[in-house]
């Protein structure tokens, strides 16, 4: 990617973007990512944000967790967070109580949820319409066999920049990952989160029987949170290692360099 | 312009158009069934209102989970409150005696209920969870006349469409809709595990409102005023909560 980019630079000055010097990119009339893939990227961006803030703000009030159905101070926990909190209900060996921040961090979590989910279903639709998961996130067939995911999995652990082609299909470490994140990750975090809303388990109890009771879910809740936190630290550190400028390039404008035309 | 982008421009525009026409359809079902929620306002308004939306069409016959005798936990929370005041401890020195619970509003009874009188009434029990915004929990056996009973007796109108209650503790006030206060599920709480309710726990009587959070189970109850307009309570948000910057509606 890196030396096909800086060597195109000068030339789409003086060379029209049509000419045949760069046969693999102007070939591509498409964008690298759809509109709607590309808007439902960021909202979901911005919803993730305000969720893991808002998360981590209603964590405070009660930094400890349980299994099972209950827990209170009174009940030994599974573990604790050595953070203060933000009542003075919690003994947590901090002289302190932090301001209460739990009104609009509930309320903005719940709204980027609503927001989130909605967003998400928008994608889940048009991803099986579109053909966008069969084509872009289903490894290929030939991908499945023991050894090009041996050898996608070695190119990958060497740390090899990946090459121009790659620049247009995802390989199959992010297909697997984003995969395991859309359909596994996402989904977990919303029903273990709805597992908690005495409301919604008041019309579907099973909901929260199946985890194991209310603070169980609570708890998985927090783990698949931080599960989704590291994806999306890997994630940004992967954008950067391939090339910070023309990922994000395409992901908000769909074009993969200055010089290609997407659209 | 050519036809495709004319095209698009129509299609967009008609898109829009039923768009926008079908967010006021909506609004208006929604406000004509009940699904609006007294907070719906403000920046965090549009949550809110899909959140209690939705619930009101899922859970309006639900009920909350109930456990079994072996699940109720060993150490009821007592969780901190202010200081109580003095009107309080007055009343629990002479052992609430002389404590009265108020109906008033859209009822043809007005009444003053004593703690005596509230548990002369059909006596119901259940066990649920009190499950606090914060995120802890527990489990105890819940003893109380149902909400529904004390309206039945005072006669609540049928046009009422909020039950606004009140703590003899200063600015804590919540209220339901009919569909939690008709609940089966929702009590005037005196007692728990057995015993009479203690202060801790929000004794004499607490609302008992198992579908949401321990928030809208105010303790220390001595006034239901019966409506069909919230705006006349407090700032006209439905409760003291959205006033501190908390969901009225707490079902999630």
């Amino acid at each position: 990617m890196s030396t096909l980019e800086s060597a195109q630079v000068p030339l789409a000055d003086s060379v029209p973007s049509s000419a045949p010097v760069l046969p693999v990119t102007t070939a591509r009339t498409t964008p690298r990512h759809s509109a709607l893939v590309r808007i439902t990227h960021w909202i979901t961006t911005l919803c993730f944000f305000a969720l893991l803030i808002t998360g981590g703000e209603i964590v405070v009030s009660h930094p400890r967790f349980y299994w099972g159905e209950t827990g209170t101070i009174l009940t030994k926990p599974l573990f604790k967070i050595p953070i203060p909190s933000s009542r003075s209900l919690v003994p947590t060996g901090y002289g302190y109580v932090l301001p209460d921040q739990n009104g609009w961090s509930r309320a903005l979590h719940f709204q980027s949820a609503w927001i989130a989910v909605l967003t998400g279903l928008l994608y889940g639709i048009y991803g099986v319409f579109s053909g966008h998961f069969r084509k872009d996130l289903l490894p290929s067939k030939t991908d499945l066999s023991w050894r090009s995911f041996s050898a996608a999995l070695r190119h990958h652990m060497l740390f090899k920049r990946p090459d121009e082609e790659e620049a247009w299909s995802y390989n199959l470490p992010q297909r697997i990952t984003y995969l395991f994140v859309v359909f596994v990750l996402f989904p977990l975090v919303i029903w273990t989160g709805l597992a908690m809303s005495p409301g919604f388990v008041s019309a579907f109890p099973a909901t929260v029987t199946l985890l194991g009771g209310r603070q169980s879910a609570r708890t998985l809740h927090f783990f698949i949170s931080i599960a989704l936190l590291l994806f999306l630290f890997v994630h940004v550190g992967m954008v950067c290692f391939a090339g910070f400028r023309s990922r994000m390039r395409a992901m908000i404008t769909g074009r993969i360099s200055p010089g290609t035309e997407g659209q | 312009m050519t036809d495709i982008s004319r095209r698009k421009l129509i299609t967009t525009g008609l898109a829009a158009a039923a768009g926008v026409s079908g967010l006021g359809v909506a609004a208006h079902l929604a406000k004509k069934y009940g699904l609006v929620p007294p907070d719906h306002g403000g920046l965090y308004g549009l949550g809110e209102t899909l959140t209690y939306a939705s619930q009101r069409l899922l859970t309006r016959h639900s009920f909350a989970r109930e456990f079994s005798r072996s699940q109720i936990s060993e150490r009821p929370l007592p969780n901190e409150i202010a200081p109580l005041s003095d009107a309080f401890k007055r009343l629990q020195a002479g052992n609430f005696a002389d404590w009265r619970l108020t109906v008033d509003g859209m009822v043809d009874r007005p009444t003053a209920f004593s703690i005596d009188r509230l548990k002369s009434y059909p006596s119901r029990s259940q066990i649920t969870e009190l499950a606090c915004e914060e995120g802890w929990s527990y489990v105890a056996e819940w003893n109380g006349v149902p909400l529904s009973h004390v309206l039945d007796l005072v006669g609540a109108h049928p046009q009422a469409t909020h039950v606004v209650y009140l703590s003899i503790e200063p600015d804590w006030w919540e209220s339901m809709d009919m569909a939690d206060a008709l609940h089966p599920q929702t009590f005037l709480t005196y007692g728990m595990n057995g015993n009479d309710l203690p202060v801790g726990n929000g004794g004499p009587v607490r609302i008992r409102l198992p579908r949401q959070l321990g928030y809208k189970n105010v303790k220390f109850i001595t006034h239901l005023t019966v409506t069909n307009d919230l705006k006349k309570f407090g700032k006209g948000l439905g409760s003291a909560s959205p006033e501190g910057g908390y969901a009225w509606y707490a079902g999630i």
